[in-house]
């Protein structure tokens, strides 16, 4: 005899998932409007993809703190609402770059719209949830519709990249399912709190049992940060994928993944198991340093940033195998700094992306495109060195402060070993971003490149986007304190 | 005026900004109207400073990031107040030198002018991170100037210097966040500024960390021995204005730090490693002065004999007594001025037959005779002949180390004098005998734009050597506060011996 469920309402508490679905409904009205009308431009799409990501934003904010929500699946902590809001601050700056003046494949189609808010929404469930079924739900319709969106750029090049993502993602996907089954059938719950309180009561006995889950579930995490040695994908695709969306790839699907990592190893780390420590200490260094000798040599710039991306992530990884609440909101601010430095520096190719590659390139944007840059759009050039310097660490820059306040909480905890690596790692890093900037300043302009190049998808409102980025760039030693004291107020709330 | 010192620091970076709208041939005037202005200033911080007085003057504070402790905190003493003169008049040298028909003399002078607001920001801040800060701005300027107008090498000299000093200063940034987080532990309230960090005082082994940490940062940029590597291909590379700033302004940096920083917050660290960095600045001396004798380029030489006189700076430093420190100090000025007129005198004749190599030229005092003398008394002040300005310098960091251990400095002391062999050779071999290269025989003498520069360092180098007093006073008091901080701080009773007990005499004047 089946007992009847009774479900109110309120117990559901539908506010927890207003922000998801916001994103739901939005994509299927973009789909709605493109079945009643077709060849509707692509204005539109973006326009309307703004609106609900700022109502998207409206319902995160109001979010309370420390409530649980749809049978108690979602779980909606201070990092919860801290990392959604940076995941729809970095889309609100990365859609509008849809609108360059050069028609590309992608947006032609309103799907793409559309995937592009079922993938935010995918990416809110997976940091507003303990529960790892739902994280595996959110994970996958995020990559899925992320797989997709590479793929309508539409090149040889981006159909490899978005293959190869497939590929190991769905490997990632496996390696999860197996990881949560097994720390399921230890702990006999798919919930993250009740799995820690199984574990610490039991002194995380069978130990060879959690540690494979662990193996299991940060390898898919490794896959998604692209931590070494699990990067392999990484530069590929970015150099497959359109430049924004390469950038968007650098920041978001790593916000949702580190926040993932947060809460599942934070207490697999104070567990007492050495040896997950050590194991993240070392792909913590390996992945600062190998990313780093890699960046050195590329010959294409955004290669160069997509392993300087994996190189910035590797010191995030520290600071959570750190653990102190001061090294978790450093991941936040770092998040913050990072995300309109990067997604600057991504729409800095893009603005100068061509839709057939310039001759005699091997690539879409190998340094020597950028020789001399400063003398055709002297602009340009110093708002790209704005970027630069910014990545590098070169105070008062944006990720100077981020990188102050991380390696400060690596110090207060007494790795001060760690904290040498990492800031002989920027030393090294400093090598690369100057590289782009003495070809910018200091080489002389290749013959037969004119200035347009540069410029040649610069529209209003990528030179908005542009705009908005640098300055904050620039001018970020006035929203430190502010971020900071957000992030931490809401990080120690959530017990982190 | 209560923020003076805010305005000498931005005001450059903001006329720089203003600068873009200028036309291209008229920016030469407008950036030497912002450099004089901004001198002008410098020396109405000098009138109103109060000499007698021997803590922070003029001090600004305004919270960056409470959160973490970080604020915008400036002051000056008699320390800085002469480093900061010596930087804007050296700036408006270097672009009184600059000619007329550089290419994109625009962008040059713009990066100048930003260039001057990191210098002055350096020795103003009072807050470790904003001093940082500026640190690692100066940085970027420099890395345009020799990367752009400088040699055929230029790159690989601009990028060595840039990497050098940005991995030296962020493994002092560590030792920044250790002391930070030991004040925390301290007082339970974040802070960097240096006046609050003076108040605490520290375990021995702690202050070794640390002091290793900061000294690192700051040998590789005086550049110290076996750091010096960068400073000779930047000084060869860089474009005649590059190197007088650098010489004059930028390495002083190292040594402003160790005053400021190394000496007041690590007393007992400072006394352990004394002798160890003595002996390191020894070999510097002698090492660096036997690398310019058997130079060619006589840039190179000037380049060599600069490392070599950082060597006194720094054994001057740490005799860690008032005359040694003083005399450190004093000789930072003199050097500045002094070998920045020397890389003025190459420029001149650099320009004239875009040669440095000393075996292109000889005989040029018969045709040069006004370059000549101006060579030669500059070269005296090298040397440090009495009565000239490199001499009060040298004798008062002797004299302050005699206390100390009188084998390395008459070691030193020798060092230093027979290291007047190779500038005086290289003297010989350019100006003396007769004009052998024809190329040379048509050569003009000095020019009004060059005599408007030589001319006043001369001046100066004169007039200081006879009658340093102006500058030695308010340097002196300074320097006395320093030492009794770190008098009293000194937790081990070696470092309380060592380090002498100064009577502050205030109630005397």
């Amino acid at each position: 005899m089946l007992e009847a469920v009774n479900v109110s309402l309120e117990s559901l508490n539908l506010v927890t998932l207003a922000p998801m679905l916001t994103m739901i409904i939005g994509g299927l009205v973009i789909l709605v409007i493109d079945l009643l009308k077709k060849d509707l431009d692509k204005t539109l799409y973006v326009a309307l993809s703004i609106i609900f990501l700022l109502l998207n934003l409206g319902a995160t904010v109001t979010l309370e703190m420390n409530q649980r929500g749809f049978f108690d699946v979602m779980f909606i902590d201070g990092i919860a609402i801290v990392s959604q809001l940076i995941i729809i601050l970095a889309s609100l700056i990365f859609i509008p770059l849809a609108l360059t003046n050069t028609k590309f494949h992608e947006y032609s189609y309103p799907e793409y719209f559309a995937m592009f808010l079922f993938m935010i929404g995918g990416f809110q469930f997976m940091v507003a949830t303990d529960n790892l079924i739902l994280i595996f739900v959110g994970l996958e319709t995020s990559s899925l519709a992320l797989y997709t969106m590479i793929v309508l750029h539409n090149r040889d090049k981006a159909l490899e990249a978005a293959i190869k993502y497939f590929t190991l993602g769905a490997l990632a996907a496996g390696l999860f399912a197996f990881g949560s089954m097994i720390l399921y059938s230890i702990t006999g719950s798919v919930e993250i709190y009740k799995i820690a309180e199984v574990l610490e009561s039991r002194n995380f006995e069978p130990l060879a049992l959690v540690l494979t889950a662990s193996i299991f579930i940060f390898a898919t995490f490794a896959f998604k940060i692209a931590l070494v040695p699990f990067h392999t994908w990484g530069p590929d695709v970015y150099e497959g994928s359109a430049a924004p969306l390469a950038g968007y790839m650098s920041v978001v699907p790593k916000m949702a993944a580190f926040v993932v990592i947060m809460r599942i190893f934070e207490m697999l780390i104070q567990s007492g198991v050495v040896w997950i420590e050590y194991s993240f200490y070392a792909i913590v260094v390996l992945t600062m340093t190998l990313a780093n000798i890699w960046a050195l040599v590329q010959t294409d710039v955004k290669r160069m940033l997509a392993y300087s991306s994996i190189s910035h992530s590797g010191f995030v990884m520290a600071a959570i195998m750190i653990g102190t609440t001061q090294a978790n909101s450093a991941i936040f601010l770092y998040w913050v700094l990072f995300l309109f430095a990067n997604l600057g520096a991504f729409t800095m190719l893009w603005v100068s992306h061509h839709k057939q590659a310039v001759k005699k390139q091997i690539s879409d944007h190998p340094f020597s495109k950028f020789s001399g840059m400063v003398k055709q759009s002297p602009f340009a050039a110093a708002i790209m060195a704005l970027f630069m310097l910014s990545l590098a660490g070169v105070p008062p820059f944006s990720i100077f402060w981020g990188k102050l306040y991380l390696i400060s909480s690596v110090v207060n905890s007494d790795y001060i070993v760690l904290a040498l690596i990492m800031v002989i790692n920027s030393a090294i890093s400093a090598y690369y971003y100057l590289k782009l900037i003495v070809y910018m300043f200091l080489k002389e302009p290749e013959t037969d490149v004119n200035g347009e190049v540069y410029l040649v998808n610069a529209t209003l409102p990528l030179k908005f986007v542009l705009g908005i980025a640098a300055l904050f760039t620039m001018l970020s030693i006035f929203a430190v304190n502010p971020i900071l004291d957000f992030t931490t107020y809401y990080v120690a709330m959530s017990g982190f | 005026m209560d923020n003076i010192l805010s305005i000498l620091v931005f005001f450059p970076a903001l006329a720089g900004l203003l600068g873009f709208l200028v036309e291209q041939k008229s920016i030469k005037a407008y950036v030497l109207t912002v450099t004089a202005v901004e001198f002008i200033l410098s020396l109405y911080l000098w009138v109103m400073f109060d000499g007698n007085e021997m803590g922070m003057q003029f001090m600004e504070q305004i919270a960056l990031i409470p959160a973490f402790g970080i604020q915008y905190l400036l002051g000056i003493d008699g320390i800085s107040l002469f480093i900061v003169i010596l930087s804007t008049f050296v700036t408006l040298l270097g672009v009184i030198s600059i000619a007329d028909d550089t290419k994109d003399i625009k962008q040059l002078l713009i990066s100048i002018l930003f260039l001057e607001m990191t210098m002055v920001g350096v020795f103003v801040a009072l807050d470790a991170i904003v001093f940082y800060l500026f640190w690692e701005l100066s940085l970027v300027p420099m890395l345009y100037i020799i990367g752009y107008w400088g040699g055929p090498n230029r790159v690989y000299a601009a990028i060595k210097f840039f990497l050098y000093t940005f991995a030296g200063s962020l493994i002092m940034l560590i030792g920044m966040l250790v002391m930070a987080y030991l004040y925390f532990q301290a007082t339970g309230v974040w802070s960097f500024s240096l006046l609050e960090w003076y108040r605490l005082q520290l375990p021995f082994d702690y202050q070794l960390w640390l002091f290793v940490a900061f000294f690192l940062g700051f040998a590789i940029k005086v550049p110290m021995f076996p750091f010096h590597t960068w400073l000779p291909y930047a000084h060869g590379q860089a474009p005649t204005v590059g190197s007088v700033i650098l010489a004059a302004v930028l390495l002083k940096m190292g040594s402003y730090g160790f005053v400021r920083f190394s000496l007041p917050l690590y007393p007992d660290a400072a006394v352990y490693f004394m002798i160890p960095i003595a002996i390191i600045s020894i070999i510097m001396i002698i090492y660096t002065a036997m690398v310019a004798y058997a130079q060619e380029d006589i840039k190179q030489v000037v380049a060599y004999s600069s490392i070599s006189h950082m060597g006194v700076i720094v054994l001057g430093t740490f005799a860690l007594n008032v005359e040694g420190i003083t005399g450190s100090i004093f000789l930072m000025i003199s050097h500045g001025i002094v070998s920045g007129a020397l890389f003025l005198l190459v420029g001149v004749i650099y320009d004239r037959r875009h040669t440095k190599m000393m075996s292109e030229f000889g005989g040029l005092a018969s045709n040069m005779p006004r370059f000549a003398l101006i060579f030669g008394i500059m070269l005296m002040g090298s040397v440090g002949l009495p009565l000239t300005i490199g001499f009060v310098g040298e004798f008062l960091s002797l004299v302050g180390f005699y206390d100390v251990s009188h084998t390395l400095t008459i070691l030193a002391g020798t060092a230093i004098i027979v290291g007047a062999i190779y500038m005086l050779s290289a003297y010989k071999k350019t100006f003396f005998g007769t004009i052998t290269n024809e190329a040379n025989k048509g050569l003009k003498d000095l020019n009004g734009r060059e005599y408007a520069t030589l001319i006043p360092l001369t001046l100066l180098v004169i007039f200081l050597g006879v009658y340093p007093k102006p500058v030695l006073e308010p340097v002196d008091n300074s320097v006395k506060a320093i030492v009794s901080l770190m008098h009293k701080k000194a937790v081990t009773e070696e470092a309380k011996e060592i380090i002498p007990e100064v009577k502050l005499n205030r109630e005397d004047r």
